[in-house]
């Protein structure tokens, strides 16, 4: 018989059939066509960017924008740099999307946990809204929102005048203007002890339960000290604050708060649509909380309102929140859709204006795009310190 | 064993007649409305609210685009109502809609292209249809280039070029949406491929892209397109103004289909690479052959609401001057000669009636296809 044992070498050749060589070949190759892409368009953008006469540096940052912004939280004027223009964009684009987000989550959870109602009309209204919203483009919506709803209203001199001082037409929205006075301080000191009031009374009763067993009237109590405590010191103080109510100058209102049409449509159309996604999500999560837990809750005597608040929605939150961040980020993203109703937002004022009076369409597009990615790392950081702290630990 | 027999029987072997339920829950529609409407007080008043909440709205939507709607007649009918839809205005700008301001004589091949797109989109999304493969063959590699072909034209063919500038309406959205499917679905796949690799640099490449384009708004992604992308390459490599958008929503895409192909990829149980792997076979016959179709079909749904995304995302291309429909409806609508009370109302729940229906149709496709393989899994 002849030997049977194989002589067993491993290869060890510089042969592409070697996986490790493969492997390395293959990242020198792709590494290196993308170097050589870089590095081609680098040269071909800077002396396309020098026959064209656009500056290759950010030195446009410190000159006068020279334009006009009408909605600005931060102070600007047509004297103001373009650096201090990209911050007002900056702090427009946060501004919107925090409001909207608000917003959107309050419609979100209300819609969701109005689907899974027992009540038949209530669930196929919330069900109908969602189909209906998510189905249509958002810029579709916004378009509605400005052009067919907001803009049609009346001129300022015809203004619907809503009891309070309140006037809307197509100018926006015009509310009286709150002045405080002397003492007004005292309120906002008040409002601040209520707050600490109602946090310390929230331990006690938590520990009178636990003790007792017995239920103290936590909401009613502190419902009651936000409102109550802070009136009280309003009326003694001598009513501190006044409202200047716009008046009408013209063809416009002098004094007062106003809010734009544009606003009002980019952040009523977020809202809606972000709203119609989150009610999903919320949806979904709360179908995940296994069923048994509701009915184990019910069987201990909880009442519907009670299981939903104390049991499913905590179970359910952790489910929810992954995509309702997600969600948060789309909603940040799409309020550059800003540009097609003309709210100042960062893309608007930034990536819009500057762009086209400095042409550094590079810089500013660089800019730009490391803005929304900032945005997106800090959430997604936020995201999943949040998911570590609150996944369940299992055994 | 004892006699049964014998016994006297104490239980009645007869069957009871079935007695008929108590009132309160015997199946009728009364009970119906007290169990679904009226099972609490508050439940009732949020019944009434409703109600007559969702009556107020059919009604304010009904007598608008039906019962007091303009529908024949011309523009003087129209200004002469203001409550309700000006409908002969969309009769009119209809074709307008459709091809922009592609030249009448030659919109034929449109509707051709749109006809062979429809018939292999339905072969390939039909699962039970024969020859799929062959379907997916010509869906991605052949109407392509039967589409630039007939859209744009070729001299050689007898068919007159036809200028991007003069295409728009329902036509560019559409043709937005099927490039951003056809180019992203393959690109997708190797990003999603390349993101699951063992090499570093090939992972981290992918990852890179992958997370910067879907971590920024497709508004700038546009921007880049059209005002960096001439910037990029010599003169005279410019894209031309309808090919960039196209560019960026293809890249955009594919960065979002990146993912959820990876979700499918994920869910492939480790077994079937590693039989794979154990029978000698490479890495791109375990992908094309064993994994991919295995992974694909899993995200179907998702792959359909990825393209919901897409084609709703479309509208944002008239940013840089595209006249896709949207836009093609906000150019009908201001048009001076039409202008009354309720054509801006009429153009936008045309509009919104249009992607609404595009889109609720794909949903439900998804939706059942999602069933479909719900059941598959169980068996």
């Amino acid at each position: 018989m002849s030997d049977l044992t194989l002589s067993v070498q491993p290869r060890r050749s510089l042969s592409l059939h070697n996986k490790k060589v493969r492997g390395i070949f293959y990242q020198v190759l792709l590494a290196g066509s993308l170097l050589a892409l870089a590095l081609g368009i680098g040269i071909q953008t800077t002396s396309n960017m020098r026959a064209r006469g656009i500056p290759l540096s950010f030195g446009f940052w410190n000159e006068a924008a020279g334009f006009d912004i009408n909605q600005t939280l931060i102070s600007y004027d047509t004297l103001s740099t373009y650096g201090q223009a990209f911050w007002v964009g900056v702090v427009n684009t946060l501004y919107v999307s925090l409001l909207a987000i608000l917003l959107a989550t309050l419609l979100g959870f209300v819609v969701g946990i109005a689907r899974l109602s027992q009540n038949w009309i209530v669930a196929k209204v919330a069900t109908s809204y969602v189909e209906v919203i998510r189905n249509i483009p958002l810029l579709l919506q916004l378009l509605f929102w400005y052009n067919a709803v907001l803009k049609p209203l009346p001129a300022p001199k015809s203004s619907i005048e809503i009891p309070g001082g309140i006037y809307l037409n197509n100018r926006g929205l015009i509310i009286p203007e709150i002045q405080l006075h002397p003492g007004a301080g005292l309120v906002d000191l008040a409002f601040a002890a209520a707050i600490f009031f109602c946090i310390v009374f929230c331990f006690y009763a938590k520990r009178a339960q636990r003790r007792t067993g017995r239920q103290l009237p936590v909401l009613l109590v502190s419902l009651a000290t936000l409102i109550g405590f802070p009136l009280v010191i309003f009326l003694a103080a001598g009513e501190p604050v006044s409202f200047i109510r716009p008046q009408l100058h013209g063809f416009n209102f002098q004094g007062g708060h106003q809010l734009y049409p544009e606003f009002a449509a980019l952040l009523i159309g977020l809202s809606v649509y972000t709203g119609s996604y989150i009610a999903e999500i919320v949806r979904g999560g709360v179908q995940a909380v296994a069923k048994g837990q509701t009915e184990a809750a019910y069987a201990l005597g909880f009442s519907p309102g009670k299981t939903l608040r104390l049991v499913v929605v905590p179970q359910a939150l952790r489910i929810i929140i992954p995509p309702l961040t997600s969600q948060y980020l789309n909603l940040t993203k799409n309020s550059s859709l800003a540009v097609f109703v003309g709210y100042p937002d960062l893309v608007q004022i930034f990536a819009g204006t500057v762009l086209n009076q400095t042409g550094a369409a590079v810089q500013v597009m660089a800019i730009t795009l490391a803005v929304y990615l900032a945005i997106s790392i800090v959430t997604s950081l936020a995201m999943n310190a949040f998911n570590r702290h609150f996944a369940i630990v299992e055994r | 064993m004892t006699d049964q027999s014998l016994r006297p029987p104490i239980v009645n072997l007869a069957l009871m007649p079935a007695m008929a339920p108590p009132a309160d829950v015997r199946p009728s529609p009364l009970t119906w409305i007290k169990r679904n409407l009226f099972s609490t007080p508050f439940s009732g008043a949020l019944t009434i609210c409703f109600v007559l909440l969702a009556v107020w709205l059919l009604h304010q939507v009904l007598s608008f685009a039906i019962l007091n709607a303009v529908w024949s007649g011309g523009r003087e009918a129209c200004r002469a109502n203001p409550e309700g839809a000006c409908w002969p205005f969309i009769a009119q700008k209809f074709d307008y809609l459709r091809y922009g301001a592609y030249p009448i004589s030659e919109r034929w091949r449109v509707d051709l292209t749109q006809a062979i797109g429809a018939i292999l989109i339905a072969w390939l999304l039909w699962t039970k249809a024969p020859r799929r493969k062959l379907a997916a063959m010509l869906f991605f590699v052949f109407y392509p280039v039967a589409a630039f072909v007939l859209l744009r034209g070729v001299a050689l063919l007898h068919l007159p070029v036809i200028d991007t500038m003069l295409w728009g309406g329902l036509l560019i959205t559409l043709l937005m949406s099927i490039v951003g499917i056809v180019f992203s679905l393959p690109i997708g796949i190797l990003l999603a491929l390349g993101r699951r690799s063992d090499l570093p640099i090939v992972k981290a490449v992918c990852l890179t892209f992958i997370e910067v384009v879907r971590g920024v708004p497709f508004i700038t992604v546009l921007f880049m397109a059209n005002f960096m992308m001439p910037l990029f390459v010599p003169d005279y490599l410019t894209p031309d103004r309808l090919l960039r958008p196209l560019i960026a929503i293809a890249l955009f895409s594919s960065a979002y289909m990146a993912e959820v192909v990876r979700a499918g990829l994920q869910a492939i149980p480790k077994g079937q690479y590693e039989a794979a792997k154990a029978l000698g076979i490479s890495y791109f016959d375990m992908m094309r052959l064993i994994v991919l179709p295995q992974a694909l079909t899993i995200v179907i749904p998702s792959i359909v609401s990825t393209f919901i995304g897409l084609f709703k995302d479309t509208t944002l291309v008239a940013i840089v001057g595209i006249a896709d429909f949207l836009k093609a409806v906000e150019t009908a609508r201001v048009d001076p000669s039409w202008a009354g009370p309720t054509i801006s109302s009429t153009g936008y729940l045309f509009a919104g009636l249009v992607y609404w229906g595009f889109c609720f149709g794909m949903s439900r496709y998804s939706q059942s296809m999602e069933r479909q393989l719900a059941r598959g899994h169980k068996s």
